[in-house]
């Protein structure tokens, strides 16, 4: 507390009150963020995007990355809940951070910022690796692109390219549409496709590629086409969440582009949009959802029971709510499920939603027996990943639960009968006969 | 016979000696009882009170189950904490009798004030157990032989190594009880054959029933008895008694067992039973046959005969058709595996892997005859000629019996446990028999001349031998039992006629007395041996608990206690709903002792999921964790004996898993895990072999120990000495590295990208070589 305090008075008095909100599983949203740069005068040529920041109540801490005195985490505690790494061209960085102290801060379940450029450095393509972004392996190569670029371009190697193929998910990018495109000028990378953790925000089109713009092409590009990533994020299975992006300038104060071919000029390009709503993804101020325990019991009854008959009737339900940035919401979709699993789902039901946050069903335990289990895996684009699963065993019937007659079996219980009143007549007749 | 010799001037000396003959019988029977109980007490002394090996942990907390929730919840008991997910269902899968015999034990003592834990109990269930088994031996000789045959049969049961070896204290598994109910209602049916009484019929039925509660090998006993009265029929010696005895049985028999859960419909609808049925319809029509004979003229009966034989011939035919079309019509032909594998001993080394890797399932080798009945095996073929002279009922039965149970003792080393009791009956009335003529030669010789023939006959056999001490009133129950055979109710009349005639046979197969005391010390050597045999078998070979053991060395005593230590180590270190996987050997023993739930067990009822395991155990390491990861598994136990030499490890039954696993997931090929046909460990072995699981799991971090990898088991240095897990991390192993327990790690957070490893990896002209074939992602 001593240690964030000094921090805190460094920076911005005015943020003291917001201390007590500290980063929590209750309180997700990131508050003590970490900013590396490479040079201090990206300070004020990024200085839109972190006063952002900052009016949205983080409270962000610069250093330069080469700096001797960094440090994550002090006796084993994380001073920080969020990175942000400006710094494309640091080669190694300060104090003891290197890129697994970087990977093990994102494996604790925080965020991270990571902002590459032309000529990034092999300890930030390391980290982009890491979280399963790889860079285009020629450290000269640029994203060109001859259809898409923005006419405000005066180099004219049409590096500087406006994008507007966003991923299309309001809970990364906000429910406002971002209208105008956005401004990028950096190094592309590429995602493998088996990797369902990451996934592209802003492609590239499909006429761009990625070569040395100052130099001829004397083979094909290996990175052509939309399969061009310029922005990706990546949600770890502890929902930890990272940005990777290609260019620094994408985060800078810019304004004004025109893209080629199009009539449509913007007064401001969707740079700042994009980048802040997409900090408020990354810091979780948006997508953060956490479930209740399952609750289970059988029809007409409240208490959870140890063990479920074949063919009981139960009901199903679980609480979900959402993060707001301040507060819980309950969260409303129409797409939850849950299994009745064992070994494969016997039972797969969409749960209804309440509008408070409980989502509920009922089914009949099949006529299977077995150690089944509840679960509900909820993966949709953009929401932390919800993952809860509930043993419960199903037994078979009791020996005295089962039918005590069949009416088929009428025929057989009148066999029996009368076989034995026969015997019973013809014992008595043989015996007292004459 | 000097008695029933003179039986009106000696009545009150007869009544004498028929009351001390009681008496000592009595006596001895008693000692024979405490003689098998405290020969099976040798694995308390030298180890401790502890239930052994696998199956008796597993029947160990059946009853414990049972002694708490009662009878009711154990009939339902549904299991969820093995075969995980799917669970077993106790009540419905399991032979309840041994179980609930040692729960009624407990009950009765515990309602005495005698608090006895429900371990002590089971520990001691078999020993007790063993003894009810000698006097049950003593009984069904007796009936078949006499008394003395039966007190010599019931001294050898009582420590034959063969039944020793499943039954010493600690030893709590069905076996322990079944012989004992495999034998009482064998003497049951010779009793019912012998009086005709419809009240042993009854009990008959009933010993059957508790039989059936108790093994699965009371197929046996519907197999043998239908074989033994189809004999009786087919050699003529239909009678009455015959039909009391038998058609009780099946009826009530069936009925009986059908109520046993784990029994149920099989008992009419397997082809196991179906040869009793059969005996019974022609039992049925048999008598019919002598019904019709004893109200015809003999004219008129052989215009019946013709017409109810060509009757009876259709009907068989009839029943024989729908038999075969039943059996052809299930998917196995009706017949559990383990029942064809009896018909024919390859069977299942052939086509089920599960059955053939159980050593107790192979067919024995020779010398495990003389390790398991040892001089019996000599005495045997006397026996069965003492049989022969004369044949009657129920020496036939015995002699079928032995032939049987020698035939599938040839098919299963566990059934030579059947074979036990046969020999010792065998055996018994061998011995007798050549006690009796040679005794009765002595005493020929020495009171050829004099009359008090009696009192050298007292003196001279009661304090021989525990089975020449039963001789004393052997001789007249023979002579009594053969006259029964011939005359049976009417037994005092014709009586002395027999015995005149036995005298003047006596006479005439007198020995010489010299040949007579040699050939006597000869069998009481042969008998020393035995003895001696069978406490060395009970001190030294079976009394191993095999949970414990124990190594003689030069600087003394070891002992290995490694699986408890490991056990305990799981029950302290994880959470109750952990799952264990493990080789399903330690399933039972994981569930009683460590209280967590694993995926496969002892009770191999689902090939699938055990090969499952195996599949996982034989694959590299990813396709392992993704297997374990979906049966939601957290630890993998292995045992390893490398370090030891402790030869019944997981790497020496690794190939039952591969061939188990490659049976249902053809992936798995034995081929691969073999060099040349050779299954080895050391650097020849296939790549295949050293990347599996269950190398990798064995040898991690086995060259730490010595510093080259020496595995004292397959005495060879290991193949693959250094090398990393990735997806397991050890977290336990136990002092002599017996058990080893590794932990499934978490998914990794976040996936890699491609481009720092490729890099690594290849040289620059690799990599472009790679990004020339179009790589989409790089």
């Amino acid at each position: 507390m001593m240690n964030l305090s000094r921090s805190v008075a460094l920076i911005s008095l005015f943020l003291l009150p917001l201390l007590s909100f500290s980063f929590s599983v209750d309180n997700p949203t990131d508050r003590r963020v970490l900013v590396l740069l490479d040079d201090l005068s990206l300070k004020s040529s990024h200085s839109i995007f972190f006063n952002n920041l900052k009016s949205r109540g983080f409270d962000l801490d610069f250093k330069l990355a080469d700096d001797s005195k960094l440090a994550l985490q002090r006796y084993g505690q994380y001073l920080f809940d969020g990175l942000i790494i400006f710094a494309p061209s640091t080669e190694r960085l300060g104090g003891s951070l290197d890129s697994k102290s970087i990977a093990d801060f994102v494996d604790s379940g925080r965020d991270l910022i990571l902002s590459a450029d032309t000529s990034a450095s092999d300890l930030i393509r390391g980290i982009a690796t890491e979280c399963g972004v790889d860079f285009d392996e020629d450290s000269s190569a640029m994203v060109i692109d001859h259809t898409s670029f923005s006419v405000s371009d005066v180099d004219g190697d049409h590096t500087l390219i406006a994008a507007d193929d966003l991923v299309k998910s309001d809970v990364i990018l906000g429910k406002a549409k971002i209208e105008a495109p956005v401004l990028f000028r950096g190094v592309a990378h590429s995602l493998n496709p088996t990797n369902n953790l990451v996934f592209k925000v802003l492609s590239a089109s499909p006429s761009a590629y990625s070569a040395n713009p100052s130099s001829k092409l004397s083979s094909p590009p290996q990175l052509t086409g939309s399969a061009i990533s310029l922005v990706s994020v990546m949600q770890a299975r502890n929902n930890a969440r990272v940005v990777i992006s290609g260019s620094l300038q994408l985060f800078s104060d810019r304004s004004g582009v025109q893209k080629a071919g199009s009539q449509n000029q913007y007064e401001k390009s969707g740079n700042e949009q994009f980048v802040t709503e997409l900090s408020k993804w990354v810091f979780h101020e948006r997508g953060h959802l956490k479930a209740g325990s399952l609750v289970h019991h059988r029809v007409g009854e409240t208490d959870e029971p140890a063990i479920y008959r074949i063919k009981d009737d139960l009901e199903f339900s679980v609480e979900i709510y959402e993060w707001s940035g301040k507060s819980w919401e309950p969260y409303v979709a129409n797409d939850v499920q849950v299994q009745f699993y064992m070994m494969s789902p016997y039972v797969l039901k969409t749960l209804s939603a309440d509008k408070k946050g409980l989502f509920h069903t009922s089914f009949k335990v099949p006529d299977v027996y077995g150690v089944f289990q509840f679960k509900v895996e909820y993966e949709k684009l953009g929401y932390t990943t919800l993952s809860l699963s509930k043993q419960i065993p199903v037994r078979p019937y009791r020996h005295n639960e089962y039918e005590r007659f069949i009416p088929t079996a009428y025929p057989y219980y009148g066999a029996c009968f009368t076989t034995m009143a026969g015997f019973f007549v013809f014992s008595f007749v043989y015996l007292y006969h004459k | 016979m000097a008695a029933l010799e003179s039986p009106q001037p000696a009545a009150t000396t007869t009544a004498m000696r028929h009351a001390f003959g009681n008496v000592l019988s009595v006596l001895i029977l008693v000692l024979i009882g405490v003689l098998a109980f405290s020969i099976r007490l040798f694995s308390v002394i030298k180890y401790e009170s502890v239930i052994h090996e696998f199956d008796p942990y597993f029947n160990y907390r059946v009853t414990q189950f049972l002694s708490k929730n009662g009878i009711y919840e154990f009939w339902n008991w549904f299991d969820d904490r093995t075969w995980y997910p799917l669970g077993r269902v106790i009540g419905g899968t399991v032979y309840p009798g041994l179980t609930l015999t040692a729960g009624t034990i407990w009950w009765v003592l515990n309602s005495l004030n005698i608090p006895l834990s429900v371990e002590t109990v089971c520990v001691f269930t078999a020993p007790v157990f063993s003894a009810f088994a000698s006097w049950a031996t003593y009984l069904l000789t007796k009936e078949v032989k006499g008394s003395g045959a039966g007190l010599a049969a019931a001294v050898l049961l009582a420590m034959v190594p063969s039944y020793i070896s499943r039954s010493v204290a600690g030893s709590y598994d069905n076996e322990a009880v079944a012989i004992f109910a495999l034998i009482f209602t064998f003497y049951l049916y010779i009793k019912t054959l012998n009086t005709g009484s419809l009240f042993y019929a009854t009990l008959n039925a009933l010993a059957y029933f508790y039989m059936v509660c108790s093994w699965g090998g009371y197929t046996f006993i519907i197999n043998l008895i239908p074989m033994h009265v189809l004999l009786c029929i087919v050699t003529g010696r239909y009678s009455p008694r015959l039909y009391i005895a038998y058609a009780p049985l099946v009826v009530l028999g069936t009925l009986l067992a059908a109520l046993v859960p784990v029994v149920g419909f099989n008992a009419v609808l397997t082809s196991e039973h179906f040869a009793s049925f059969l005996v019974f319809i022609i039992i049925h029509v048999v008598a019919l046959v002598y019904y019709i004979k004893g109200i015809l003229t003999p004219k008129m009966f052989k215009v019946a005969v013709t017409l109810v034989v060509s009757i009876g011939m259709v009907v068989c035919f009839i029943v024989v058709a729908i038999l075969v079309a039943l059996v052809a019509s299930s998917p196995t032909g009706g017949w559990s595996g383990r029942s064809l594998s009896l018909l024919d001993p390859t069977y299942a080394s052939k086509y089920i892997p599960i059955i053939a890797s159980v050593s107790e399932h192979q067919p024995p080798t020779w010398p495990s005859y003389f390790m398991d009945i040892n001089v019996l095996a000599f005495l045997v073929p006397a026996g069965i000629i003492a049989c022969f002279s004369p044949l009657s009922d129920s020496s036939s039965f015995v002699v079928l019996y032995i032939v049987m149970s020698v035939y599938f003792s040839g098919v299963m080393v566990r059934l030579m446990l059947v074979l036990a009791p046969a020999a010792c009956i065998m055996s018994g009335i061998a011995l007798s028999q050549a006690f009796d003529v040679f005794t009765g030669s002595i005493k020929y010789q020495l009171g050829g001349s004099s009359n008090s023939t009696d009192n050298a006959e007292d003196t001279n056999n009661a304090p021989k031998d525990d089975a020449s001490a039963g001789k004393t009133d052997k001789g007249e129950e023979i002579v009594k039992e053969r006259s029964s055979k011939k005359g049976k109710k009417k037994e005092r009349e014709p009586a002395d006629k027999p015995s005149v005639k036995s005298k003047a046979k006596k006479k005439a197969l007198v020995l010489p007395l010299e040949t007579s005391i040699v050939a006597l010390l000869l069998l009481i050597m042969l008998g020393a041996f035995y003895v001696i045999h069978c406490v060395w078998a009970a001190a030294e070979a079976y009394s191993a608990p095999s949970i414990v053991l124990t190594s003689q060395s030069r600087d003394g005593l070891h002992v290995f206690d490694d699986f408890r230590e490991s056990y305990a180590w799981l029950s302290h270190n994880t959470d109750v709903d952990d799952k264990v996987a493990s080789w399903w050997d330690y399933g039972y023993q994981t569930t009683a002792m460590a209280n967590r739930t694993v995926i496969v067990d002892n009770n191999t009822w689902n090939n699938t999921h055990i090969a499952t395991v195996g599949t996982a155990m034989s694959s590299p390491e990813k396709a392992a964790w993704e297997i374990f990861n979906s049966l939601d598994v957290k630890y993998v136990l292995v045992v390893f004996g490398g370090l030891i030499g402790y030869p019944s490890d997981d790497i020496n039954k690794f190939l039952w898993m591969v061939r188990i696993g490659g049976g249902v997931f053809p992936h798995i090929k034995e081929a691969d895990y073999l060099r040349d046909g050779q299954y080895r460990i050391d650097s020849e072995a296939t790549p295949t072999m050293l990347n599996c699981l269950m190398y990798k799991l064995s040898y991690y971090r086995f060259v730490e120990t010595d510093g080259k990898g020496y595995d004292r088991v397959r005495r060879t240095e290991i193949g693959k000495k250094h090398f990393k897990l990735t997806h397991f991390e050890e977290v336990f192993t136990s002092h002599h590295w017996m058990v080893r327990i590794y932990k499934l790690k978490p998914a990794r957070n976040r996936i890699r990208g491609r481009a720092k490893k490729l890099k690594s990896k290849t040289t620059s002209s690799g990599w472009s070589s790679k990004s020339e074939k179009k790589n989409p992602w790089v």
